[in-house]
């Protein structure tokens, strides 16, 4: 394991000293705003500009009609949120779609007259969502090549059939929205034909392909710079139709141009987790084991775009099931496209899993601890693949035993409603978290100089999950050198490509790449320790520690002294790195904006990071109030490179995972297709009231095949799961399942009614 | 936003000349909010925080053996804190402590708490229809998405909930507001402030458009002190009540003399429960005459077809403020401000 290093961009954030992109002080800067659509189907019959163009200091009101011709509609797919470009249509597609960028010389200026832009529209009726007439329903298998097909295997019918003990019951899961604290922004600069965007970006090698192909232009032009970002859990993932449309419009007026969404367009012009229908039919012996298991998803898409979420890819992978049988569908929606949002796939789909995992434990009588680990495996039941390492039981074990999952078995398993304190129903739950072990080619520079300093550059991210300080951590160690020499660059398009932030592939992707840099300079500075020096050290006893080289013989050198040797002062090294089983070109193809995330389930063999989370609630009798006074997860995720971040990862997860089940929907007017709560007051995130005892145990895992930084990367294992084991804690407390999340007062409530 | 006139008054009698044609200013936490969602755009804005340099009483807590008085400018957090309130109204501590979040009680006035306006998402977006912010145009909430909207005191019109807080305590200490206008000073009693939608959503209140709230006044009683404030919300901090209830009993032995009842989050305005009220005098306060009086205070209750779920919940929470409320002992006869009590 890692030390536990503070992150080491945490006091300029905190001292207010991180800059963001749209805090980059520019010459001469225009503001703009958003105009957007009121109706979420039908057409603009007629936009009048004028007494919105007619307010002092308004410079452009960028329309369909100034448009014309200069923007390229994105493509959809992992570099943009959609395809479509909004300045480009007289079609509204959905609630809150752009139809004007109003620039002007203060943000207050534009305000003013984006109020002023008269748009008139010819309604059509729109469907709001799954029980909404007018829906179109698509096969989700093969929609995406992220989807290509639904996992399957033996003949599930039969096995169903036969099963002594069958389950069969549908979850839902509610819409959500990442809300990140910091509100998306684009802020766009030309210099003699070369553009410099500052925006946060989960992607910026990605956004810069995609700008070129937006604005047809020339790539090597093209700068997109996010040093920090305020949050992203995905939705600066894909870049959306605006940083273009911004780039244009200061194109347009010759003058950079900032334009920052409120928060209520931050609902509508980004990405969001769309909600999901899950139907499960299990089917088990008496002995526990399960024989046939069906996974059907229905997931809401937009009608110009299919974004599959296909976490039936992992849970059909999950337990040794038997016959296998899933199934996803996409539903069509007068909506906008949602996106990825933390662990997209397996947020909702491990939720219906591991819920049905619990009902069917009680069905078959069974500690549903006990009833994992009888279904436990380390092989694919789909494809027979093995799993790389596998860790859950190790996670149940430590988790049960910290957080006392005994007190439930010693009340008798199964007996709902019998840990009473006064008004208060208290009940114990637990499930599993999973996520995919994924891994992606990234390019990174590594300079050593003789003042045993370094500067470690790549375009990677730090989105706040600490990478930044863990890739200072990994190129000090393999230096010899202590953090505080490490100076790490990010988040700028003209730095080595890195991967997505997205995946969890960045502290494997990174790390890997960095460590192959570091090799590089260490073999350099290894070959120079050895010339003329006696003896040779074999290169696995040569060590760098403290700034010197340390040879076996117990001689040591300054690195000064070497680069010296040298005949230099410092010494730089780019390198790039591939996953395994990745096409030639990989770093060329993400220059290209091509991620080329590998891992899961697609190779040859399972990667997969676990873990394993007991909750215990408390539920008012009568007024059904739910609180979560404690949460224990425990996690194996490879190699910790620094449990300090790890920690705040998985807690955060956590914590997530609890304002999902409790809180968390963004709720869609059915007559309208419209967002109806689009701020904070109304779209509800766990305040710290609601969070009381989490606790963190990481599992010690070793797993050399997974990368070459022996690292699953737990970015999102932390948030899947969580729900489920609240859902089944609540059954503990109440009798009471509850296979829809958000789970509010209100439904107990009325199950109490009946 | 539009752009509008900004003055600071630096006195009453500045403010009265200018507020029949502006909207005042106190925290801001309310107006600006709804002045940056194009909900309100008021031509002119008049800022009275300066008022109380002018007149020190409009920002100062009084505690005398007649009572308490609020100057209108006092912020929600410096009540709150106030250790005479905390023993001998707890109803209002705790509704202001209850309240939004410490950093947003520490800018918000008493004057501008009671005229907060509500949070119906239909009303807070200017592109719905919405018979409170455009009369006429209609109700999105009536067949909408309406799980925060009041089951009493409604109308075909409108369904918003009064969101605030504290004005349940006032009405259950018998609380008056002083009001200043043009024509001088006068007392109104708190429940007599807010106006039932009817067919006229749109008018709020029955303050004159010249008239300032200077003051909250409450008077004292010898059993303020046993007044309790429940509330229950989606989450543990930071949210509107989903309902609550404010109480004040007067018991004698375990009888009840006198109970004063009022309910938040389920009507359409800070809702006195008289009902509720009658059918507890006279009987001894235990679970079966606390549930009673609260199915009498939903009695009148009229669902939509996402807010059901009040009923029951509002019901549940006057059981529990009024046991609670009768659990309470008497706070010591001096308190540490050397206001005695009888
Ligand atoms: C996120 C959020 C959560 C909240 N949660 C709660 C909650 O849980 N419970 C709760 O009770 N409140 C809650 N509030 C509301 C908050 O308490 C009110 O916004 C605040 O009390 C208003 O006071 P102010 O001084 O800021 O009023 P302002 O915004 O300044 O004014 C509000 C209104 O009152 C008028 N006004 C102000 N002072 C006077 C006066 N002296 N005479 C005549 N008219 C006057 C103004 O013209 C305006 O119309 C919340 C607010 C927010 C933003
Ligand atoms: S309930 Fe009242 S405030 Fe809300 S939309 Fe209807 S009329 Fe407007």
């Amino acid at each position: 394991m890692g030390a536990p290093v503070a992150r080491i961009d945490g006091r300029l954030k905190v001292t207010g000293q991180a800059r963001y992109p749209a805090d980059t002080p520019l010459h001469n800067l225009a503001h703009g705003v958003m105009v957007t659509s009121t109706i979420a189907r039908g057409r603009i019959r007629s936009l009048d500009t004028t007494a919105a163009a007619s307010v002092p200091g308004v410079l452009l009101v960028l329309t369909r009609d100034q448009a014309q011709g200069q923007l390229t509609a994105p493509k959809f797919g992992t570099g943009g949120s959609t395809s479509i470009q909004p300045l480009n249509e007289e079609r509204i597609w959905h609630d809150g779609q752009t139809v004007a960028i109003v620039v002007a010389e203060t943000p207050e200026v534009a305000r003013e007259a984006a109020d002023l832009v008269a748009i008139t529209y010819d309604h059509d009726t729109p469907s709001a969502g799954f029980d909404a007439s007018g829906v179109e329903i698509v096969d989700g298998a093969g929609a995406s090549p992220m989807y290509p097909e639904d996992p399957k295997a033996g003949d599930f019918d039969t096995a169903f059939k036969a099963a002594p003990v069958v389950l069969d019951a549908t979850y839902n899961t509610a819409a959500q929205h990442h809300n990140p604290m910091e509100l998306f922004s684009t802020t766009a600069e030309w210099n003699d034909g070369q553009l410099t965007v500052y925006e946060p970006s989960q992607f910026v090698a990605g956004w810069r392909a995609q700008l070129a192909k937006q604005l047809d232009m020339d790539a090597a032009n093209i700068r997109v710079v996010s040093e920090y970002i305020g949050g992203a859990f995905g939705s600066k993932g894909p870049m959306t139709p605006r940083t273009a449309a911004v780039a244009l419009a200061a194109k347009l007026v010759k003058r950079p141009v900032r334009c920052v969404c409120a928060r209520a367009q931050g609902y509508t012009t980004a990405t969001f987790r769309a909600e999901t229908r899950q139907r499960i039919r299990m089917g088990a012996g008496r002995d526990g084991k399960i024989r046939a298991f069906s996974h059907e998803g229905w997931e809401l898409t937009s009608r110009p775009d299919d974004y599959v979420v296909g976490g039936t890819e992992t849970t059909a992978r999950l337990y040794a099931y038997g016959a296998v049988h899933t199934k996803v569908q996409l539903v069509k929606a007068d909506r906008n496209t949602p996106g990825y949002m933390r662990s997209p796939p397996e947020t909702p789909y491990v939720f219906g899993l591991e819920c049905a995992m619990d009902e069917m434990a009680e069905k078959l009588g069974l500690d549903p601890v006990e009833f994992r680990r009888v279904n436990d495996t380390q092989a694919d039941p789909v494809s027979g693949k093995r799993y790389t390492s596998r860790s859950l039981m190790r996670c149940y074990d430590e988790a049960a035993a910290a957080f006392g999952w005994q007190r439930r078995l010693d009340a008798g398993v199964w007996k709902t409603g019998a840990m009473r304190e006064g008004d208060w129903l208290v009940g114990l739950g637990c499930a599993t978290a999973v996520y995919p072990t994924q891994v992606a080619p990234c390019a990174a520079r590594v300079r050593l100089t003789a003042d045993g300093k370094a500067l470690l550059q790549t375009s990677a991210h730090e989105i706040g999950t600490g990478v930044r300080t863990v890739a200072a951590q990994t190129a000090a160690q393999a230096l010899g050198l202590s953090v505080e020499d490490v100076t790490v660059e990010m988040g700028d398009s003209a730095l080595p490509a890195g991967p997505v932030a997205g995946g969890s592939v960045s502290t494997a992707s990174v790390c890997s790449a960095v460590l192959k840099a570091c090799g590089a300079i260490r073999d350099k500075l290894y070959r120079a320790a050895t010339v003329n020096s006696g003896p040779p050290a074999t290169p696995e006893s040569f060590t760098l520690r403290d700034g010197m080289a340390v040879l076996d013989s117990g001689r040591s050198a300054p690195l000064s002294a070497l680069l010296q040797k040298l005949g230099t002062t410092q010494l730089e090294e780019y390198a790039e790195f591939a996953p395994e089983g990745s096409a030639p070109g990989a770093v060329e193809q993400l220059r290209q904006g091509n991620p080329g995330i590998m891992g899961g389930a697609k190779g040859p063999v399972l990667m997969y990071a676990f873990g394993a989370e007991f909750v215990e609630v408390r539920v008012h009798a009568r007024t059904g109030e739910i609180r979560v006074p404690r949460m224990v997860g425990a996690f194996a995720a490879g190699r910790i490179m620094n449990p300090r971040t790890a920690r705040s990862q998985l807690m955060g997860g956590m914590i997530w995972g609890l304002g999902a089940a409790l809180h968390e929907m963004t709720e869609i007017d059915p007559r309208h297709a419209r967002t109806v709560n689009r701020d904070l007051q109304d779209y509800l995130l766990p305040v710290n009231a609601d969070v009381e005892g989490v606790e963190v145990i990481l599992v010690p895992e070793t797993d050399t095949e997974v990368n070459p930084a022996g690292v699953k990367g737990l970015g999102e294992l932390g948030n899947v799961g969580t729900s489920s084991a609240i859902a089944s804690a609540i059954y503990h407390a109440t009798g009471r399942r509850l296979r829809d999340i958000p789970m509010r007062l209100d439904t107990l409530l009325q199950l109490q009614q009946t | 936003m539009q752009p509008f006139l900004f003055d600071r008054a630096g006195s009453v009698a500045e403010a009265l000349r200018a507020v029949s044609d502006a909207t005042v200013i106190a925290g801001g936490t309310n107006l600006v909010d709804y002045m940056r969602l194009g909900v309100v755009s008021p031509k002119r804005v008049v800022d009275i925080n300066g008022l109380n340099r002018e007149t020190a009483a409009l920002g100062r807590i009084t505690l005398d053996h007649q009572g308490l008085r609020l100057g209108a400018l006092v912020r929600m957090a410096e009540a709150e804190d106030h250790p005479g309130i905390r023993a001998h109204y707890p109803v209002l501590a705790d509704s202001l402590a209850l309240a939004a979040s410490r950093q947003i009680r520490t800018m918000a006035s008493l004057g501008g708490n009671l005229l907060q306006r509500t949070r119906c998402e239909y009303f807070r977006e200017a592109s719905w229809p919405c018979n409170k912010r455009r009369p006429g145009s209609g109700c999105a909430a009536l067949d909408g998405l309406n799980r925060q909207h009041a089951v009493l005191g409604t109308s075909d019109a409108c369904i918003a909930t009064y969101p605030g807080d504290m004005a349940q305590a006032l009405l259950v200490l018998d609380a008056q507001v002083e009001l200043t206008g043009p024509g001088g000073v006068r007392l109104m009693p708190v429940a007599k402030v807010h106006r039932q939608p009817g067919a006229t959503p749109y008018l709020e209140t029955t303050l004159a458009p010249d008239e300032l709230i200077t003051a909250l006044v409450v008077p004292a009683s010898p059993w303020s002190w046993r007044s309790r404030y429940v509330k229950v919300r989606d989450r543990r901090s930071f949210a509107f009540a989903l309902a609550s209830a404010a109480v004040a009993l007067d018991l004698e032995g375990d009888r009840v003399k006198q109970a004063r009842i009022a309910l938040g989050g389920v009507a359409t305005v800070p809702w006195r429960a008289e009902a509720a009220e009658v059918a507890l005098v006279g009987k001894p306060l235990d679970q079966t005459t606390a549930r009673a009086a609260a199915v009498a205070a939903f009695a009148g209750a009229r669902t939509r077809a996402h807010n059901a779920f009040k009923v029951p919940l509002g019901q549940e929470v006057l059981v529990q403020a009024l046991l609670q409320a009768g659990a309470l002992q008497p706070p010591p006869p001096t308190t540490r401000n050397g206001v005695t009590h009888a």
